[in-house]
């Protein structure tokens, strides 16, 4: 059966297209039920984008929640296989608290995971999915990437500790070149030191040039893996969408190496979030890496607002008592020219349509 | 054509001041400064455009992408954590978050602390990190009276001068941030305009 396009919302379009995307590039659907057992969530809430977790006794007292987030499921489901990679994307409802905080939002998210025997090849392949996911979105489209690994490998260089680590990672996520200066002065680090986490803040934002750029700092080893990730898109109309910027950053417990996050024209925050996750794994008991995205379908509400569509092409407006064979005969006919009719006794309030038909009790039919 | 860019000011002495700069910095708007029921003021031949906004607001304009970038003070990015980008330091309305105390007061430290506050989550942290237990009582304003109607053992509030402080007797006895405004921006629109807002940076940089 063909839909036609006008059928669908945005977001039913933009789902249907991510589906056929994943697909095209070998990913599998993964299925999952509503509820997962609280302690996969209690155990890792690092990993998590809020603590908050909608929690409840089963009928047998195992405790269990809806679920906040599905990569944590994937991994633990999945098995290990010598060489293999799993594969698979998602299309799953979360639930987690509105970032407004004013209570639970139902959030409908998509995305991928690519878990297992992970090499450069999987993390260009999923890069180049999350830049493909975003054009599908948007015509004009920004996805920024970084390394976790250069992050800690500078803040290591710079002497700082755990605590100070994470007021740098904070200021580079912030862009905040002033923050910077201050964490690295209270830990005493050295003005050279100091200076290349400075300096990543300042890269260029054309992609080989900050690349060149990056390669001059003590990180050559993670700027030479970025390098070699987005040289294998260099050919596609996804490259010129990358730009290397360290305020990507995720939680250095869990990212371990390619972090990236997207946006689209007009929606104010990133559409795609996505990374190296590798330390995830033999918490969960699982062996080998991971690199996965998720794409938040909810960001795209802001985009589509007043895009405004009708209820339906035409109203048929039909006199009390008329015969049902008369109503059902006079909709049929319009919708025999491919319009969508609602037939009702009297004009609704609210409802949104192109025209209004009546259908006379003399039979005659008259156009508003 | 070049794209708008939104700016959202706090309205106040500070916002009168930081616009002047961004007006020093060639981005000027007629009417900003204008005493008028006026609400938003656009620069049509260099699109840009202002909103004047209630300080504490700012940061949530910029966040939810009404603007593209705003001046907000360091106690509201502190106490709200929006997730935006805070670009620069304005070297502007400098003043302290401070924690004051009576006179002389010694504070037992066996006691759980009660500490009056506006900012709550400041005051948590805070105190989070010298691991002391302490009951917030959250006030909107006048913190200054709760010390001395008993109603909290300290305070944690901003300081500029101290004048007030020293009036009701009370004393600074920690300092918890210097706080100053700072120049924010929504990370989405930074990824689209980072020239422009580059370009502003690169300008204020020589005002400030």
């Amino acid at each position: 059966m063909n839909i036609p396009d006008q059928i669908l919302k945005p977001e039913e379009r933009i789902l249907f297209s991510l589906r056929a995307l994943y697909g095209r590039y070998g990913y599998t659907p993964y299925r999952m039920r509503k509820f997962e057992t609280y302690d996969l969530y209690a155990g890792n809430k690092d990993f998590l984008s809020s603590e908050q977790i909608i929690a409840f006794s089963d009928t047998d007292g195992t405790l269990l929640a809806l679920k906040p987030d599905v990569t944590l499921s994937i991994v633990r489901s999945g098995r290990d296989a010598p060489g293999e990679v799993q594969k698979v994307y998602y299309q799953e409802n979360v639930y987690r608290p509105s970032r407004q905080g004013q209570g639970y939002r139902e959030i409908l998210q998509t995305g991928v995971e690519c878990i297992g025997a992970l090499d450069e090849y999987c993390l260009s392949e999923v890069l180049e999915m999350a830049a493909e996911s975003l054009r599908t979105i948007a015509p004009r489209a920004v996805l920024h990437i970084s390394h976790m690994g250069l992050v800690r490998r500078l803040t290591r260089l710079a002497g700082l500790g755990e605590a100070d680590e994470r007021r740098a990672v904070a200021a580079l996520s912030a862009r905040s070149a002033h923050e910077l200066a201050a964490v690295c002065r209270d830990a005493g680090s050295t003005p050279e030191a100091a200076d290349c986490l400075r300096r990543l803040i300042d890269l260029p934002e054309d992609l080989p040039r900050a690349l060149d750029a990056l390669e001059a700092l003590p990180c050559a080893e993670e700027a030479a893996v970025l390098r070699r990730v987005t040289d294998a898109l260099r050919d596609t109309p996804d490259y010129g969408m990358l730009t290397l910027d360290v305020s990507t950053v995720n939680d250095l417990g869990y990212y371990n190496g390619l972090v990236f996050r997207g946006y689209v024209a007009d929606v104010p925050e990133r559409v795609i979030a996505g990374g190296q996750y590798d330390p995830l794994l033999p918490k969960l008991g699982r062996r080998g890496g991971a690199v996965g995205f998720a794409v938040y379908l909810d960001a795209l509400e802001r985009q589509q607002q007043g895009t405004g569509r009708l209820d339906a092409d035409v109203l048929l407006v039909y006199p009390e008592g008329t015969p049902a064979a008369r109503v059902a005969q006079a909709a049929r006919r319009l919708r025999a020219d491919g319009l969508a009719v609602c037939a009702q006794k009297t004009v609704p309030d609210k409802l949104r349509v192109e025209r209004i038909e009546r259908l006379e009790e003399s039979g005659v039919d008259a156009r508003d | 054509m070049t794209e708008w860019l939104t700016v959202a000011l706090p309205k106040g002495r500070l916002g009168e001041k930081v616009y002047g700069l961004f007006a020093q910095a060639g981005f000027p708007c007629e009417g900003v400064l204008s005493d008028t029921r006026q609400l938003i003021f656009d620069n049509e031949a260099l699109r840009v455009r202002y909103f004047w906004a209630k300080p504490s607001d700012v940061s949530i304009y910029v966040e939810q992408g009404a603007a593209d970038i705003g001046v907000a003070g360091k106690d509201i990015l502190l106490e709200y954590r929006p997730d935006v980008y805070e670009l620069m330091d304005l070297n502007t309305g400098r003043c302290r978050m401070a924690v004051a105390a009576p006179e002389g007061a010694w504070l037992d430290p066996e006691r759980t602390l009660r500490v009056a506050t506006k900012f709550s989550r400041i005051a948590k942290d805070y105190y989070a990190g010298l691991g002391r237990e302490i009951e917030i009582i959250h006030l909107n304003g006048s913190i200054e009276i709760a010390p001395l109607l008993k109603l909290s053992d300290v305070i944690v509030d901003i300081v500029e001068t101290g004048t007030t402080l020293r009036e009701n007797h009370l004393e600074v006895i920690d300092v918890v941030a210097q706080i100053s405004a700072r120049l924010i921006a929504n990370k989405a629109a930074y990824a689209f305009k980072r020239a422009r807002i580059g370009s502003l940076m690169s300008a204020l940089e020589g005002k400030l």
